[in-house]
Protein backbone atom coordinates (compact mmCIF):
# COMPACT_ATOMS: atom_id res chain seq x y z
CA UNK A 1 0.00 0.00 0.00
CA UNK A 2 2.85 2.31 0.81
CA UNK A 3 4.61 1.64 -2.71
CA UNK A 4 0.94 2.21 -3.95
CA UNK A 5 0.61 5.61 -3.10
CA UNK A 6 4.53 6.19 -3.86
CA UNK A 7 3.84 5.44 -7.55
CA UNK A 8 0.87 7.37 -7.68
CA UNK A 9 1.47 10.37 -6.42
CA UNK A 10 5.17 10.39 -8.10
CA UNK A 11 3.51 9.35 -11.18
CA UNK A 12 0.80 12.52 -11.08
CA UNK A 13 3.39 14.86 -9.17
CA UNK A 14 5.42 14.15 -12.65
CA UNK A 15 2.80 14.66 -15.00
CA UNK A 16 2.19 17.88 -13.29
CA UNK A 17 5.95 19.19 -14.51
CA UNK A 18 6.46 18.10 -17.62
CA UNK A 19 2.68 19.64 -18.33
CA UNK A 20 3.35 22.90 -16.98
CA UNK A 21 6.18 22.84 -19.24
CA UNK A 22 4.27 21.79 -22.57
CA UNK A 23 0.87 23.01 -22.24
CA UNK A 24 0.29 26.57 -24.04
CA UNK A 25 0.84 29.27 -21.24
CA UNK A 26 -2.99 30.18 -21.89
CA UNK A 27 -4.01 27.20 -20.50
CA UNK A 28 -2.94 28.17 -17.46
CA UNK A 29 -3.74 32.18 -17.43
CA UNK A 30 -7.04 31.88 -15.66
CA UNK A 31 -6.83 33.93 -12.80
CA UNK A 32 -9.12 31.96 -10.46
CA UNK A 33 -6.67 29.11 -11.30
CA UNK A 34 -3.69 31.30 -10.56
CA UNK A 35 -5.60 32.34 -6.87
CA UNK A 36 -6.39 28.55 -6.04
CA UNK A 37 -3.20 27.39 -7.02
CA UNK A 38 -1.49 30.17 -4.80
CA UNK A 39 -3.85 29.38 -1.95
CA UNK A 40 -3.52 25.54 -2.08
CA UNK A 41 -0.32 24.97 -0.43
CA UNK A 42 -1.83 27.47 2.31
CA UNK A 43 -4.54 25.67 2.84
CA UNK A 44 -2.76 22.22 2.79
CA UNK A 45 0.25 23.05 4.83
CA UNK A 46 -2.04 24.89 7.75
CA UNK A 47 -4.48 21.32 7.86
CA UNK A 48 -1.09 19.07 7.98
CA UNK A 49 0.45 21.35 10.62
CA UNK A 50 -3.01 21.24 13.30
CA UNK A 51 -3.42 17.69 11.79
CA UNK A 52 -0.06 16.62 13.15
CA UNK A 53 -0.17 19.14 16.53
CA UNK A 54 -3.39 18.06 17.66
CA UNK A 55 -4.26 14.55 16.34
CA UNK A 56 -3.62 11.44 16.93
CA UNK A 57 -5.55 8.69 14.35
CA UNK A 58 -8.95 9.60 15.26
CA UNK A 59 -9.27 11.66 18.18
CA UNK A 60 -8.05 15.40 19.15
CA UNK A 61 -5.09 15.26 21.85
CA UNK A 62 -2.97 17.82 23.27
CA UNK A 63 0.26 16.88 24.42
CA UNK A 64 3.95 17.71 24.69
CA UNK A 65 4.02 17.81 20.60
CA UNK A 66 1.84 21.23 20.81
CA UNK A 67 4.34 22.61 23.06
CA UNK A 68 6.76 21.66 20.84
CA UNK A 69 5.13 23.30 17.80
CA UNK A 70 4.95 26.39 19.88
CA UNK A 71 8.22 26.60 20.47
CA UNK A 72 9.16 25.85 16.80
CA UNK A 73 6.43 28.69 16.03
CA UNK A 74 8.47 31.21 18.42
CA UNK A 75 12.17 30.42 16.81
CA UNK A 76 10.62 30.97 13.41
CA UNK A 77 9.22 34.34 14.75
CA UNK A 78 12.93 34.82 15.98
CA UNK A 79 13.95 34.17 11.77
CA UNK A 80 15.84 30.72 12.83
CA UNK A 81 16.86 28.88 10.17
CA UNK A 82 14.71 25.50 9.45
CA UNK A 83 16.82 22.85 10.94
CA UNK A 84 16.74 25.37 14.09
CA UNK A 85 13.08 25.39 13.72
CA UNK A 86 12.37 21.74 13.61
CA UNK A 87 15.01 21.14 16.44
CA UNK A 88 13.61 23.43 18.74
CA UNK A 89 10.19 21.72 18.39
CA UNK A 90 11.67 18.24 18.71
CA UNK A 91 13.63 19.11 21.70
CA UNK A 92 11.08 20.52 23.38
CA UNK A 93 8.57 17.92 23.11
CA UNK A 94 11.40 15.67 23.94
CA UNK A 95 12.36 17.62 27.30
CA UNK A 96 8.96 17.72 28.39
CA UNK A 97 8.10 14.06 27.83
CA UNK A 98 11.38 13.62 30.30
CA UNK A 99 10.10 15.76 33.18
CA UNK B 1 27.26 37.16 -18.33
CA UNK B 2 30.22 37.55 -16.53
CA UNK B 3 32.70 35.56 -14.80
CA UNK B 4 32.01 37.54 -11.98
CA UNK B 5 27.93 37.28 -12.10
CA UNK B 6 28.81 32.96 -12.73
CA UNK B 7 30.81 33.16 -9.68
CA UNK B 8 27.43 34.57 -7.77
CA UNK B 9 25.21 32.22 -9.48
CA UNK B 10 27.06 29.30 -8.59
CA UNK B 11 27.47 30.44 -4.83
CA UNK B 12 24.03 31.12 -4.07
CA UNK B 13 22.83 27.75 -5.87
CA UNK B 14 25.43 26.23 -3.53
CA UNK B 15 23.71 28.23 -0.75
CA UNK B 16 20.02 26.85 -1.75
CA UNK B 17 21.20 23.57 -1.98
CA UNK B 18 22.96 23.73 1.42
CA UNK B 19 19.55 24.78 2.80
CA UNK B 20 17.50 22.05 1.05
CA UNK B 21 19.62 19.14 2.24
CA UNK B 22 19.88 20.45 5.78
CA UNK B 23 15.59 20.14 5.44
CA UNK B 24 16.01 16.70 3.69
CA UNK B 25 17.72 15.42 6.76
CA UNK B 26 14.96 15.90 8.49
CA UNK B 27 12.39 14.58 5.52
CA UNK B 28 14.89 11.32 5.55
CA UNK B 29 14.37 11.16 9.38
CA UNK B 30 10.66 11.84 9.88
CA UNK B 31 9.93 9.51 6.92
CA UNK B 32 11.29 6.18 7.91
CA UNK B 33 9.82 7.31 11.94
CA UNK B 34 6.68 7.18 10.17
CA UNK B 35 7.11 3.60 9.26
CA UNK B 36 8.61 4.02 5.47
CA UNK B 37 11.67 2.06 4.26
CA UNK B 38 14.81 3.80 3.44
CA UNK B 39 14.31 2.70 -0.04
CA UNK B 40 10.90 4.27 -0.27
CA UNK B 41 12.10 7.17 1.51
CA UNK B 42 15.17 7.30 -1.40
CA UNK B 43 12.73 6.63 -4.20
CA UNK B 44 11.05 9.39 -2.99
CA UNK B 45 13.61 11.97 -2.91
CA UNK B 46 14.97 10.90 -6.52
CA UNK B 47 12.11 10.00 -8.35
CA UNK B 48 9.00 12.30 -7.02
CA UNK B 49 11.67 15.51 -6.01
CA UNK B 50 9.54 18.19 -4.85
CA UNK B 51 9.72 18.82 -0.85
CA UNK B 52 6.48 19.46 0.21
CA UNK B 53 4.49 16.44 -1.07
CA UNK B 54 6.67 14.03 -0.14
CA UNK B 55 6.64 15.16 3.51
CA UNK B 56 3.02 15.22 2.83
CA UNK B 57 2.85 11.62 1.49
CA UNK B 58 5.00 9.92 3.91
CA UNK B 59 3.21 12.01 7.36
CA UNK B 60 0.18 11.23 5.96
CA UNK B 61 0.68 7.56 5.86
CA UNK B 62 2.51 7.19 9.25
CA UNK B 63 -1.02 9.05 10.75
CA UNK B 64 -2.52 6.01 9.61
CA UNK B 65 -3.87 7.69 6.35
CA UNK B 66 -4.89 5.20 3.33
CA UNK B 67 -2.98 5.30 0.41
CA UNK B 68 -5.31 7.49 -2.10
CA UNK B 69 -5.70 10.63 0.51
CA UNK B 70 -2.00 10.27 1.46
CA UNK B 71 -1.49 10.29 -2.16
CA UNK B 72 -4.16 13.08 -2.46
CA UNK B 73 -2.48 15.18 -0.14
CA UNK B 74 0.89 14.79 -2.19
CA UNK B 75 -0.79 15.42 -5.78
CA UNK B 76 -2.26 18.20 -4.41
CA UNK B 77 0.86 19.98 -2.86
CA UNK B 78 2.70 19.41 -6.03
CA UNK B 79 0.05 21.02 -8.32
CA UNK B 80 1.90 23.98 -8.40
CA UNK B 81 4.81 22.69 -10.17
CA UNK B 82 2.35 23.01 -13.09
CA UNK B 83 2.51 26.85 -12.73
CA UNK B 84 5.61 27.15 -12.82
CA UNK B 85 6.26 25.38 -15.83
CA UNK B 86 5.45 27.99 -18.65
CA UNK B 87 8.21 30.51 -16.87
CA UNK B 88 10.85 27.71 -17.18
CA UNK B 89 9.72 26.65 -20.59
CA UNK B 90 9.93 30.74 -21.57
CA UNK B 91 13.20 30.83 -20.32
CA UNK B 92 14.96 27.93 -21.71
CA UNK B 93 13.15 28.52 -25.11
CA UNK B 94 11.12 25.86 -25.09
CA UNK B 95 13.23 22.47 -24.45
CA UNK B 96 12.51 19.80 -26.43
CA UNK B 97 13.04 15.54 -26.00
CA UNK B 98 15.12 14.74 -23.19
CA UNK B 99 15.99 17.92 -22.15
CA UNK B 100 12.54 18.96 -21.82
CA UNK B 101 11.67 14.96 -19.67
CA UNK B 102 14.79 16.64 -17.14
CA UNK B 103 14.24 20.10 -17.39
CA UNK B 104 10.06 19.15 -15.78
CA UNK B 105 11.88 16.88 -13.40
CA UNK B 106 13.61 20.03 -11.12
CA UNK B 107 10.66 22.24 -12.18
CA UNK B 108 10.12 23.13 -8.84
CA UNK B 109 10.00 25.97 -6.11
CA UNK B 110 13.95 26.50 -5.69
CA UNK B 111 15.35 26.55 -9.45
CA UNK B 112 11.88 28.70 -10.37
CA UNK B 113 12.11 30.99 -7.92
CA UNK B 114 16.15 31.36 -8.69
CA UNK B 115 15.87 31.37 -12.20
CA UNK B 116 13.03 34.34 -12.35
CA UNK B 117 15.14 35.90 -9.55
CA UNK B 118 17.94 36.91 -13.02
CA UNK B 119 17.78 39.87 -15.03
CA UNK B 120 18.76 38.14 -18.40
CA UNK B 121 17.53 34.95 -19.91
CA UNK B 122 21.19 33.82 -20.31
CA UNK B 123 21.92 33.95 -16.44
CA UNK B 124 18.24 32.69 -15.39
CA UNK B 125 18.96 29.59 -17.69
CA UNK B 126 22.63 29.11 -15.87
CA UNK B 127 20.46 29.74 -12.95
CA UNK B 128 17.87 27.27 -13.19
CA UNK B 129 20.39 24.28 -13.92
CA UNK B 130 23.25 25.02 -11.25
CA UNK B 131 20.24 25.43 -8.70
CA UNK B 132 18.82 22.17 -10.25
CA UNK B 133 22.01 20.09 -9.81
CA UNK B 134 23.22 21.51 -6.46
CA UNK B 135 19.65 20.71 -5.18
CA UNK B 136 18.94 17.54 -6.45
CA UNK B 137 22.42 16.48 -5.22
CA UNK B 138 21.66 17.62 -1.98
CA UNK B 139 18.24 16.89 -0.97
CA UNK B 140 19.18 13.06 -2.09
CA UNK B 141 22.07 13.04 -0.28
CA UNK B 142 20.37 14.62 3.41
CA UNK B 143 17.53 12.14 2.55
CA UNK B 144 20.10 9.35 2.40
CA UNK B 145 21.94 10.73 5.89
CA UNK B 146 18.73 11.19 7.33
CA UNK B 147 16.87 8.06 6.55
CA UNK B 148 20.31 5.61 7.57
CA UNK B 149 20.52 7.94 10.84
CA UNK B 150 17.11 7.16 11.62
CA UNK B 151 16.88 3.49 11.36
CA UNK B 152 19.73 3.60 14.22
CA UNK B 153 17.18 5.80 16.74
CA UNK B 154 15.21 4.28 19.42
CA UNK B 155 11.89 5.21 19.62
CA UNK B 156 11.16 8.03 17.54
CA UNK B 157 8.56 9.99 19.84
CA UNK B 158 11.09 9.94 22.68
CA UNK B 159 13.77 12.27 20.22
CA UNK B 160 10.01 14.59 19.97
CA UNK B 161 10.32 13.26 16.02
CA UNK B 162 6.22 13.66 16.21
CA UNK B 163 6.49 17.51 16.87
CA UNK B 164 9.22 18.03 14.45
CA UNK B 165 6.78 17.02 11.71
CA UNK B 166 4.47 19.44 12.06
CA UNK B 167 6.93 22.45 12.91
CA UNK B 168 8.68 21.10 9.47
CA UNK B 169 4.79 22.31 7.72
CA UNK B 170 4.57 25.50 9.77
CA UNK B 171 8.06 26.65 8.27
CA UNK B 172 7.31 25.72 5.18
CA UNK B 173 3.76 27.42 5.51
CA UNK B 174 5.04 30.66 7.18
CA UNK B 175 6.71 32.60 4.30
CA UNK B 176 3.12 31.89 2.42
CA UNK B 177 1.12 33.85 5.33
CA UNK B 178 2.03 37.66 3.41
CA UNK B 179 -1.23 39.58 4.18
CA UNK B 180 -4.48 39.17 5.46
CA UNK B 181 -5.87 36.32 3.17
CA UNK B 182 -3.75 33.71 3.55
CA UNK B 183 -3.73 33.65 7.22
CA UNK B 184 -8.05 33.69 7.20
CA UNK B 185 -7.24 30.51 4.40
CA UNK B 186 -4.63 28.82 6.63
CA UNK B 187 -6.73 29.08 9.78
CA UNK B 188 -10.01 27.97 8.51
CA UNK B 189 -7.97 24.88 6.88
CA UNK B 190 -6.83 24.53 10.37
CA UNK B 191 -10.28 24.42 12.10
CA UNK B 192 -12.13 22.35 9.42
CA UNK B 193 -9.51 20.04 9.26
CA UNK B 194 -9.21 19.22 12.98
CA UNK B 195 -13.34 19.05 13.43
CA UNK B 196 -13.31 16.35 10.84
CA UNK B 197 -10.71 14.45 12.84
CA UNK B 198 -13.24 12.34 14.60
CA UNK B 199 -15.47 11.69 11.57
CA UNK B 200 -13.56 10.90 8.97
CA UNK B 201 -10.44 8.17 8.38
CA UNK B 202 -7.05 9.69 8.89
CA UNK B 203 -5.88 11.75 5.93
CA UNK B 204 -9.28 13.12 4.45
CA UNK B 205 -9.33 16.35 6.58
CA UNK B 206 -6.54 17.66 4.73
CA UNK B 207 -7.84 17.06 1.77
CA UNK B 208 -11.78 18.64 2.47
CA UNK B 209 -9.39 21.77 4.30
CA UNK B 210 -8.21 22.07 0.51
CA UNK B 211 -11.38 22.89 0.10
CA UNK B 212 -11.17 26.24 2.44
CA UNK B 213 -8.36 27.58 -0.51
CA UNK B 214 -10.89 26.64 -3.69
CA UNK B 215 -13.57 28.69 -2.11
CA UNK B 216 -11.55 31.17 -0.83
CA UNK B 217 -10.51 31.27 -4.64
CA UNK B 218 -13.67 31.42 -6.68
CA UNK B 219 -15.08 33.59 -4.15
CA UNK B 220 -12.58 36.21 -3.68
CA UNK B 221 -11.72 39.19 -6.46
CA UNK B 222 -9.07 37.79 -8.78
CA UNK B 223 -5.87 40.38 -7.77
CA UNK B 224 -3.84 41.26 -11.50
CA UNK B 225 -0.61 38.76 -10.87
CA UNK B 226 2.90 40.77 -11.89
CA UNK B 227 3.44 39.86 -15.00
CA UNK B 228 5.55 36.79 -15.81
CA UNK B 229 9.14 37.20 -16.77
CA UNK B 230 10.11 37.34 -20.98
CA UNK B 231 13.85 36.91 -20.99
CA UNK B 232 15.27 40.05 -21.33
CA UNK B 233 12.80 42.40 -22.05
CA UNK B 234 11.93 41.96 -18.35
CA UNK B 235 14.05 45.17 -17.20
CA UNK B 236 12.58 47.73 -20.19
CA UNK B 237 8.99 46.60 -19.41
CA UNK B 238 7.66 48.68 -15.97
CA UNK B 239 5.96 45.84 -13.79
Amino acid sequence: MKWLAIGVATVVCYLFKIAGLSLPERWLDNPRIRRIAGLLPVALLAALTAIQTMSSRSTLVVDARLAGVAAGALALLLRAPFLVVVAVAAGTAALIRLL
Amino acid sequence: MTPARRNEILRNAAGVGTAVGAYALSFGALSVAAGLSAVQTMVLSLVMFTGGSQFALVLTLGAGGGWLTAAGSAVMLGSRNLFYGPRVAELLDRPRGWRRLLAAHVTIDETTAMALGQEEKEAARYAFWATAVSVYALWNLGTLVGALGATLLPDPKMLGLDAAAPAAFLALLEPRLRGREPWLVAGAAAVVALLLVPVVPAGVPVIVAALVAVAAGLRGKPVEEPAPLRGSERSEEPT
